[in-house]
């Protein structure tokens, strides 16, 4: 009864498995409302896997996950009301090519929460300028650069006001130039007390922003703690490893 | 050999574009049931709707595989026998070779755009769903404003290739003697002799026609992938 | 239901003969017109994708004809103009030819020219997407331009488009149906007399519908098989296939 209460997120022993392989081996992960948590790990460690199943895009096979007091699969009305809650930020961006960008935002408010025209239109505005591309609005996505492309992603998330936000490696597909745009933006959003889980291999954006750390492996969490703690004595082998081949 | 006289042409020009406004509509009403259908069907085998999925699956592996002369002497047979069995009286409704033509053309066509448009639907990548999905569009939201969309815009070239052929097509509405533009010739050419002439001006009216539609699929072509080369 | 099939008709043979006799028909248009239509094709094809403007001119409008002309209406063309275009002699004499041959050569060289447009495209979207570096090492070796097309061009265009030249195949036999209106017996023909003489619609369109069907099933699996013989170890979905099969995305079989 206390967690419904606490935490925003809750995952019990959750487990998918993809045919003979498992992917997540019963994991479990509690997120308090305004709470900054970062996952990492190496890839195959299944932490795209986790943040996907928050938002049912990935359907997990066992276990329990309640995302703002709703349990996923417990109904079948409860995953679009979930997603209406829930933002999230893809690494390719995803963003609709035949569609402005201002059309990208405003296509989910006008539709799903049916605000009048004219009041998605200011919301959309409103995060673009909050992003700092309003002057992109016109354009498609295809004339912009991916930093562009990412922060319209982000904006687009947030015009449906979630709660909570997701980013799944939302820099890894972009050139190093324009990574800090992203990250910046990012950390602006972590200042103003937005809940935010985000799968990603930038260290310098975890030790800034976030409240814990993740650290998954093999399909399973291994290690978690505040940042400043893991990355500078990890308790366990594995992390030690893998924190190693990043830093190297 | 005969004189050979195009003037004639002229004089039965009424009668010829009579049948040719025939072949138009004809095509016109083919392609908005195809289409309509098509989208339809194409979207049932996306979905893979239980049930559904495998007949839509079967028709059109049949549709696809047997003459269109076939299926026209099928549909005219069939279609007021069906649409009887569906109506209060269920007798045989005697809907007249037009509207026959119309649901059968338009039933036929729908399975070949079915196809384009599925193999459209498999090249559209799995984030855009995935992206429509976290933003909690409903299923029907999503293929009406993000995925369709963008399948229509790549198919197009592909699907106007195949109306051209559908217009093409619609000439053997000959053998349910239905005048289109060959029928009107033909029945012309059986009043006057003057089969040469007759047959040879529909042929260039076809290409000339056929030609310029193709032109255009070439430029849509080249404009949509100028990355292909 | 398909009872009535083995009954007797009015001239002594069954029903089931007649389609059988149609069948025949049929498959030997497909086969012959297709014989026609490969090697006329090949030609035309690789005539467009030629430098001389001449060559590609003329290929190029040999296809354009062929193509944007109903295959109704060019059946129309060989079997009512083209006597009467030829000097009298000749001209009476292909008039003269008794049914069933002067309905099925006409119908041949027709299906076959058509088809041969269709394939010409497709032989010509295979050798474009052949990597253009096949030609010039090609003539870096010293093969003169028939040469490189005979020995290194065509042989891979050609494994290349194995799969699309199916749809020409299914197509072709398909087609044969339209040769019923110049009086050919084929099988669609055949159905459509059983239907008239026993009122058995069904039973009669039924059992055409089975055999195309059928032939269907033996044309792909026939196709399956050849591109499974002549595919080139180690090639599959190359970028050759892939540039193809993109480009095929526009040529509208």
């Amino acid at each position: 009864m206390e967690d419904k209460d606490r935490h925003i997120i809750a995952m019990k022993g959750v487990v998918k498995k993809y045919g003979a392989f498992v992917a997540l081996k019963s994991v479990s992960l509690s997120i308090e409302q305004g709470e900054r948590i970062v996952i990492c790990g190496p890839s195959g460690s299944g932490k795209s896997t986790l943040i996907r199943c928050i938002n049912g895009i990935e359907k997990h096979d066992g276990g329990k996950i309640t995302v703002g007091g709703m349990e996923l699969g417990a109904s079948a009305g409860n995953i679009d009301a979930i997603r209406r809650e829930v933002g999230m930020v893809f690494q390719s961006f995803n963003l609709f090519p035949h569609l402005t960008v201002l059309e990208n935002c405003m296509l989910a408010p006008l539709r799903v929460r049916r605000l009048p025209r004219a009041e998605a239109r200011q919301v959309a505005m409103h995060f673009l300028q909050k992003v700092r591309i309003p002057e992109q609005a016109e354009k498609y996505p295809g004339q912009l650069s991916g930093g562009q492309q990412q922060r319209v992603a982000i904006a687009r998330a947030l015009c449906m006001k979630p709660k909570i936000m997701l980013f799944d490696e939302p820099t890894s597909a972009l050139d190093p130039e324009m990574v800090k745009e992203v990250l910046d933006t990012m950390i602006d959003l972590a200042q103003e007390g937005m809940t935010m889980v985000c799968v990603t291999h930038e260290m310098g954006f975890a030790r800034q922003v976030a409240d814990r750390v993740v650290f998954m492996d093999r399909g399973e969490i291994v290690e978690s703690g505040a940042p400043e703690i893991f990355f500078r004595s990890p308790e366990t082998e594995r992390a030690r490893a893998f924190l190693q081949q990043i830093i190297a | 050999m005969d004189h050979i006289d195009f003037s004639i042409v002229l004089h039965v020009w009424p009668h010829l574009w009579q049948g040719l406004k025939f072949s138009f509509m004809l095509t016109v009403a083919a392609f908005a049931i195809g289409m309509i259908l098509g989208t339809i069907f194409a979207i049932i085998q996306h979905l893979q709707v239980p049930v559904l999925s495998p007949i839509v699956k079967t028709y059109i592996t049949i549709m696809r595989s047997i003459p269109l002369i076939l299926v026209l002497f099928w549909f005219f047979f069939l279609v007021p026998i069906v649409l009887g069995y569906f109506s209060s009286s269920g007798r045989p409704i005697p809907i007249g070779p037009v509207y026959a033509a119309y649901i059968t053309f338009g039933l036929f066509e729908a399975a070949y755009y079915s196809e384009i448009m599925r193999v459209g639907l498999r090249s559209i990548s799995r984030g855009q769903f995935e992206a429509a999905q976290a933003l909690a569009l409903s299923t029907f939201q999503t293929y009406r404003f993000v995925i369709m969309p963008q399948v229509l815009r790549v198919t197009a070239p592909i699907i106007l290739s195949q109306t051209i052929i559908l217009f093409q097509d619609t000439s053997l509405v000959y053998v349910v003697s239905l005048t289109d533009l060959l029928g009107a010739a033909s029945k012309i050419a059986q009043l006057n002799g003057r089969l040469i002439e007759m047959y040879v001006t529909v042929a260039i009216i076809y290409l000339l026609i056929c030609s310029a539609l193709s032109q255009i699929v070439t430029f849509l072509k080249k404009r949509a992938e100028p990355m292909t080369r | 239901m398909f009872d009535v099939l083995f009954e007797q008709a009015a001239d002594g043979r069954r029903y089931i003969d007649w389609l059988l006799s149609g069948l025949v028909w049929t498959v030997a248009l497909a086969f012959f017109g297709w014989w026609i239509a490969f090697v006329v094709g090949v030609v035309v094809g690789v005539g467009r994708t030629v430098s001389s403007p001449i060559v590609a001119g003329v290929a190029r409008a040999y296809t354009e004809l062929f193509r944007n002309i109903p295959l109704l209406v060019q059946m129309f063309l060989w079997y009512f103009v083209l006597p009467e275009l030829l000097p009298t002699s000749m001209g009476n004499w292909i008039k003269q030819m008794p049914n069933p041959w002067g309905a099925f050569l006409p119908a041949l060289f027709c299906l076959g020219l058509y088809t041969a447009s269709r394939v010409a495209e497709q032989v010509r979207a295979g050798i474009e997407a052949l990597p253009r570096g096949q030609r010039e090492a090609a003539t870096a070796l010293g093969l003169s331009g028939r040469m490189a097309y005979r020995l290194v061009l065509i042989p891979q265009a050609l494994r290349l488009i194995v799969p699309s030249l199916t749809s020409e195949v299914m197509g072709i036999y398909k087609n044969t149906s339209v040769a019923l209106t110049i009086g050919l017996l084929e099988l669609t023909a055949a159905a459509r007399q059983i239907s008239e003489a026993t009122f058995q619609t069904f039973a009669a369109f039924g059992a055409a519908t089975i055999i195309y069907l059928a032939l269907a099933l033996v044309v792909h699996q026939l196709m399956v098989a050849i591109d499974r013989s002549v595919r080139i170890p180690g090639t599959e979905g190359g970028p050759p296939r892939r540039r193809f099969l993109l480009s095929l995305r526009g040529s509208g079989a």
